[in-house]
């Protein structure tokens, strides 16, 4: 079906970015409302395009906008056209929705600072590049959104770019996204050389009578684009220092959208890994190690930004090996996600409202019983924590044991160890989530009398206990009688029912206990003993190395750094003394040879007489030599 | 008469006069040498003019004259010129634009 009021989606916050960056410092007082409305009327523009949906059947769901004729070389066409599918309006929700509730947020979190309407611009261009990217039709559209969110991240990472190390922050996450990019430019490539289009639908069509190989190259630059946009294991070391930014941006692009953008990509692009199995068995593999490793990190970090963002990096892993599933598995990765962003955007805007109470501290172990001075943040932030634990009937009972059911039911050897993987890590979230919550809200008062904790404002708060609302109900009303399972399956291939290895209630159980345990562990070790205000130095090794997010910062500097700059220190040398030595040395060769001529031009009449003579003469001798 | 003969003298004038050019410092001497240097031209032209018998080299031989008398004017109004401001016609002084 076609529609012509998709592009309001876009249109509306990129409107508002615009008018800010545009109107400057003159739209200081009214910039941040301008943008709040703008989000806000593009969220109803996408519960309005949901209630036409939800009026239509099934195969009459998906709408189309052509926009223009993009790119038009003989035969090669492409439209800059948006596609609103059943995957993309949950997306546009979850986007348009937690972004409002974050923009409302940052009304109050940033009135302080000079440079909110700025702010409030970036976060518009944010939202309007974010919904390109899954309104995208085609590959080629997608990637100008996934172009436009990296762009939005590096700005708003290094928004106070006036600290040397939130600047490197940036350009260290922006650098480490092009490693991504550069492999969706790649499957782009590719899919164009052997299937002759880009669009999704053409894609899906020419899936059948392209090779495996081909298919598979696809799959895996598309995992390369998702590792570095998701901060997924290898390329997740950007994640951590994007907490730079300020806490609302951490919420909504660091943990509730554009970091999922590599779940949406290969969840859209499941007709590719369905057809190529190694890719999906490698999307499973860096699912699994990813979730074990950002839980292995988040146990370790004492910046309650830097813990949570470590979380991020460990649930997104959970959608990514859910995704690598194959059919049975892409409509609980999406579930997931949506939960997630519910959650961890709560828990993030809760962080930032501890911060806000306590002079932008982050270092948990400066916390402590602040439970009694901000207890709306503490009720919000624990409902989030109730809801990442899996308890029920909170939402990530409902997601995320459905990711380990799956897990379990995948069959064979690999079936048990994802299983088991899945399950150990909900127990390390239990341990590292459990700690942040016991640091921060309960306890002795580790602050000095320098800090004054108190509760936000309700515009920091409202907004907090909708996403808390959300953490509580969201789960069982998109699990409610297979919601969301049945509202996607039309997009992904049919998928016989597997033999089921485990049970719900048997895997639920599992759950509950590893859950339990590590709830336990993290009691025994942080509530019953005192917490040093200083962190101790006198650890083991491995506490040691998960403080430095498991040395891959230094693997990276070692491996990839040093022998890049190796490479541009040769190249430079090779360019100065080489090329720049030819181009020095003919320069020098006309400089030389014109001075040691000029003395010719002495000034007087008679030798040059004399030259011209000499000049004749031999003239004449030559022509009489040819002659002759 | 044989013809040679008068394009040997032509060459032995053009010889005198290019000398002169090169080894004297007077611009009257130089001037000189040069209106000598012409005039040995004009004495080729016309003797080929009569070795081939027609009057292309004797009309040339006009133009030459004319071109002489005029440069004749230009140039001895800048010796003379250079003479009064510099008292000294000189050529090697004359090497103003070297500096």
């Amino acid at each position: 079906m076609y529609s012509n009021t998709l592009i309001y989606l876009i249109g509306l916050p990129l409107a508002g970015a615009v008018t800010l960056l545009l109107a400057g410092r003159r739209s200081d007082k009214w910039g941040h409302l301008l943008a709040t409305a703008l989000s806000a009327s593009s969220f109803f523009v996408g519960l309005y395009q949901l209630w036409l949906m939800l009026n239509r059947t099934n195969s009459a769901r998906p709408i189309t906008q052509k926009l223009f004729e993009w790119i038009s070389v003989g035969t090669f066409k492409i439209n800059a056209a948006l596609l609103l599918d059943q995957l993309s309006i949950c997306f546009v929700l979850l986007i348009t929705g937690v972004g409002t509730l974050i923009h409302i947020y940052s009304i109050s979190y940033m009135s302080e600072d000079l440079d909110r309407r700025r702010f409030f611009a970036f976060l518009n261009l944010f939202i309007a590049a974010m919904l390109l990217l899954v309104l995208g039709n085609s590959y080629l559209n997608l990637y100008v959104g996934w172009e436009g969110v990296g762009l939005a991240s590096y700005l708003l990472i290094g928004f106070w770019n006036q600290k040397p190390a939130y600047a490197t922050a940036s350009k260290k996450a922006f650098v480490m996204n092009r490693i991504g990019d550069m492999g969706l430019s790649f499957a782009i490539m590719i899919a164009f050389a052997t299937m002759d289009t880009v669009s999704f639908e053409g894609v899906k069509a020419a899936v059948g009578h392209t090779s495996t190989a081909a298919l598979t190259g696809i799959g895996l630059m598309l995992l390369v684009a998702a590792v570095g946009k998701s901060a997924q294991f290898p390329l997740q070391a950007w994640l951590g220092d994007a907490m730079a930014g300020p806490t609302p941006v951490s919420a909504l692009i660091h943990a509730a959208t554009m970091v999922t953008a590599g779940v949406y990509l290969i969840t859209r692009s499941n007709f590719i890994f369905d057809a190529a199995p190694t890719a999906s068995l490698l999307v499973v593999i860096v699912g699994a190690i990813t979730l074990i490793f950002g839980a292995l990190i988040g146990t370790a970090k004492d910046d309650i930004k830097k813990a949570l963002a470590a979380s991020t990096m460990s649930q997104i892993g959970y959608m990514i090996l859910c995704t690598g599933l194959g059919p049975v598995g892409y409509a609980f990765a999406i579930m997931h996600l949506l939960t997630h962003g519910f959650f961890k955007a709560g828990m993030f805007l809760g962080a930032g409202s501890v911060m806000h109470g306590m002079n932008d501290e982050v270092n948990m172990r400066k916390f402590g019983a602040l439970r009694k001075f901000m207890p709306i943040t503490f009720v919000t932030f624990g409902l989030g924590y109730l809801a990442i634990l899996g308890v029920p009937p909170f939402a990530g009972f409902y997601s995320k044991d459905m990711i380990i059911e799956t897990a379990f039911n995948s069959g064979g050897q690999k079936g048990t160890i994802l299983g088991i993987i899945t399950l150990l890590g909900a127990g390390i979230t239990a341990f590292y989530m459990t700690r942040v919550m016991i640091l921060t809200f309960t306890g002795k008062a580790r602050w000095d009398d320098e800090y004054h904790p108190h509760e936000s404002p309700w515009l920091m708060w409202l907004p907090m206990a909708v996403l808390a609302l959300g953490s509580v109900t969201s789960g069982y009303l998109l699990s409610r009688g297979g919601a969301l399972v049945n509202w996607l399956s039309p997009l992904f291939a049919k998928h016989a029912e597997s033999k089921q290895l485990l049970s719900p209630i048997v895997v639920s159980a599992l759950a509950l206990i590893t859950v339990a345990i590590g709830v336990v562990i993290a009691w025994f070790k942080y509530s019953r003993k005192t917490v040093e205000v200083v962190a101790p130095m006198d650890v083991s090794i491995f506490t040691k190395i998960a403080r430095q997010d498991l040395l891959q910062d230094r693997f990276n500097e070692a491996v990839f750094m040093r022998s890049g700059q190796l490479l541009t220190d040769t190249l430079l040398k090779t360019d100065e003394n080489l090329i720049d030595g030819a181009v020095r040395g003919v320069a020098g060769m006309a400089l030389g040879s014109a001075s040691s001529l000029r003395g010719l031009q002495n000034g007087f009449v008679r030798s040059y007489a004399a030259l011209i003579l000499i000049g004749a003469v031999a003239l004449v001798a030559a022509i009489w030599v040819v002659v002759q | 008469m044989d013809a040679a003969n008068y394009l040997y003298l032509s060459a032995l004038l053009f010889t005198i006069g290019a000398v002169g050019v090169v080894v004297r410092r007077n611009a009257i001497v130089v001037f000189m040498c040069i209106e000598l240097m012409l005039n040995a031209a004009n004495l080729s032209f016309v003797t080929f003019s009569r070795i081939n018998g027609d009057l292309n080299g004797q009309v040339i031989a006009f133009f030459t004259m004319v071109v002489a008398a005029c440069e004749v004017v230009v140039g001895l109004a800048i010796i003379v010129t250079i003479y009064r401001s510099r008292r000294s016609a000189s050529l090697d002084d004359a090497s103003l634009l070297k500096r």
